[in-house]
């Protein structure tokens, strides 16, 4: 191996070091069940190497009241978000992309201008509207609105238009329904994109924090990235408990994302088809 | 469509006036068939989308000219002002030193992540062993929550017992101390709290537009290497007259996604700062959740909102138009 090659595998195994060494360290140190110990090793080479094996740090965020209950919750809202969206989102795209109606045009030019509004913009009043609608602190605040998605049903509908049209219409001579047609032959066909969507929502909802900080009060309905500020500017929780509640939230995550890394970057790298 | 035309233009052409009446009936009862199954389709998104965006954008331009409150007080009717809020709002120094803070995340971020996105993108090009567990790796940030994100570097950064001054410390054998240099006291200092959020930020946005970068790259046809090749370019050239080029779209849309997020910066400074100390890492966001839910002023959050909605569609037909002279010129 030359020395050019030497170099460039060096240089990137250090940035592989930069990118994986908050996981690793969050891992090592949710393992450590003394928390002074934590707080000399994390300074450390130890804050990389195991020298703990515990689930002390687990049992106890898991014993506390609220962690078990977020993870619920985040879990449930996501599922429900991500599962509505994809049929509200594709169904919209399929109608705008193979079917013929009048106000077609119309419809597909708003919802491609709708792109550019940014949530933030519009959370205030959206605010203003669910709590006379009495739906502060519930499940459904934090899904409805986001079920339909103006992007979602742009990356569905450039999907959708790409399919051929013959089998449809063989569809049709025999008989199909549009609804038939939809599940049996647009759904079908089009895997790549909803598994594209999917993630993108889920990773959206998953990680969704303005919002919920807005919505939810008590413990009942709140997602985990608001039990997770709770708990970390907390004085009285253990640094311990802290890491363990992190690599809670970022394991699964991680561990899907390994499993499918080929969806989850395409489906990164098609939000960039946008431009 | 293509299935209507067919079923029609299976008629005979010359049958008579009854046969063309019901025809016409028929087409009709088509059409209306049509519409129906093209709004049924379409319907649950229109309505979802026209009451949780349509109506609360609507609501929110109306809204940043009254004194609408959360809470509405009985004896005191919401009111129309004007422009008061949005001279409130610029009236405000916080806010005023959160749309400092944005430009300077955008100033700083917008090329230093660019620059970065594009360094790891070429490196995950090569042909090399280990690309995809590289590409993995340096991709994986971008999986992981922001929320727990900031949590993990306010460890990191924390001047008595965090790792980065221990590095630090270590590197440069004992000479960068925070007792040298204010702004390694990070989030207690006013620009090393800037620096921490924005090192963070960068930390975990990279991978994401290295990704983008990575399909611009694959995008650029061979031929253009291999004629460079024959007369004679170097590298160096190769990277500054065909890769950079053959990237000018890539790159607008880079740039520009990446101010459109930076002025929504709210997450990693809620965490890890809060918009302080004395402001320094205040954001636009921040005020608009400061004043709109913490405060109840539906009227000036909704000004923030319309503002910030403003920022964006001036920063997408900047990108439009960048765009577009591009395909002029080609």
């Amino acid at each position: 191996m030359s020395t050019r090659r030497l170099l460039t595998y060096a240089g990137m195994i250090a940035l592989s070091v930069f990118f994986v060494f908050p996981v690793v360290a969050m891992v090592v140190l949710s393992l450590q069940p003394n928390e002074t110990q934590i707080l000399a090793d994390q300074r450390t080479i130890w804050a990389f190497i195991p020298r703990a094996l515990s689930l002390e740090n687990y049992q106890d965020i898991f014993g506390r009241e609220g962690v078990s209950r977020a993870l619920f919750n985040s879990v449930l809202i996501t599922v429900l978000t991500v599962g509505l969206g994809l049929i509200v989102n594709s169904m919209c795209a399929y109608s705008l992309a193979r079917l013929n109606w009048r106000g077609r045009s119309v419809i597909l030019g708003a919802v491609v201008a709708l792109m550019i509004v940014p949530f933030q913009s519009v959370s205030v009043p959206l605010l203003l509207i669910v709590n006379r609608l009495g739906w502060l602190d519930t499940y459904h605040v934090q899904i409805i609105p986001f079920v339909a998605n103006p992007f979602f049903i742009f990356l569905f509908y450039q999907s959708f238009i790409g399919l051929p049209g013959e089998i449809e219409e063989a569809a049709l001579i025999d008989g199909a329904n549009r609804w038939t047609i939809y599940r049996r032959i647009v759904v079908p066909l089009s895997r790549p994109a909803f598994a594209t969507v999917g993630i993108l929502q889920a990773l959206f909802v998953w990680g969704s924090f303005f919002w919920p900080l807005m919505v939810t009060r008590g413990p009942e309905v709140r997602p985990l990235p608001v039990a997770m500020q709770v708990l970390f500017v907390d004085p009285q929780v253990p640094f311990g408990d802290v890491f363990a509640f992190a690599a809670v939230m970022t394991i699964p995550v991680l561990a899907l994302y390994l499993i499918f890394q080929k969806w989850f970057v395409q489906s990164v790298a098609s939000s960039g088809l946008k431009g | 469509m293509t299935a209507t035309a067919t079923a029609v233009g299976q008629h005979p052409a010359d049958d008579g006036a009854e046969h063309r009446a019901e025809r016409r009936a028929d087409r009709r009862a088509r059409k209306r068939r049509a519409l129906l199954e093209g709004w049924g389709f379409a319907a649950p998104a229109i309505l979802l989308l026209s009451v949780f965006l349509v109506a609360p954008f609507v609501l929110a331009v109306y809204a940043s000219f009254t004194d609408q409150r959360l809470v509405p007080n009985p004896n005191l009717p919401t009111q129309w002002v004007g422009f008061r809020n949005y001279s409130r709002m610029f009236a405000d120094e916080s806010f005023r030193a959160g749309l400092i803070f944005n430009a300077i995340f955008v100033i700083v971020v917008v090329p230093l992540q660019t620059a970065f996105a594009l360094g790891l993108a070429i490196l995950v090009n090569q042909k090399i062993r280990f690309r995809n567990g590289f590409r993995t790796i340096y991709f994986a940030p971008v999986a992981v929550t922001m929320v727990v994100v900031a949590v993990m570097w306010s460890f990191f950064f924390n001047p008595g017992s965090g790792l980065v001054n221990a590095v630090l410390d270590a590197v440069s054998f004992g000479y960068l101390t925070p007792e040298r240099f204010g702004f390694l006291n990070w989030v207690l200092d006013r620009n090393g709290a800037r620096a921490a959020i924005i090192i963070m930020s960068i930390w975990q946005g990279v991978g994401f537009q290295m990704v983008i970068y990575l399909a611009g790259l694959q995008a650029i046809p061979d031929s253009l290497y291999e004629a460079a090749e024959i007369d004679g370019a170097t590298n160096t050239q190769k990277f500054r007259y065909v890769t950079i080029p053959q990237l000018r779209n890539t790159t607008i849309f880079v740039v520009l996604s990446t101010t459109i997020l930076a002025f929504a910066l709210f997450d990693q400074v809620e965490i890890m700062t809060q918009g302080g100390p004395q402001d320094a890492t205040q954001t636009m966001i921040l005020r608009l959740i400061s004043f709109g839910f913490r405060q109840g002023q539906v009227g000036l959050g909704s000004a923030l909102g319309v503002f910030y909605f403003l920022l964006v569609v001036v920063i997408a037909f900047a990108q439009r138009r960048l765009l577009r002279e591009e395909r002029a010129v080609a």
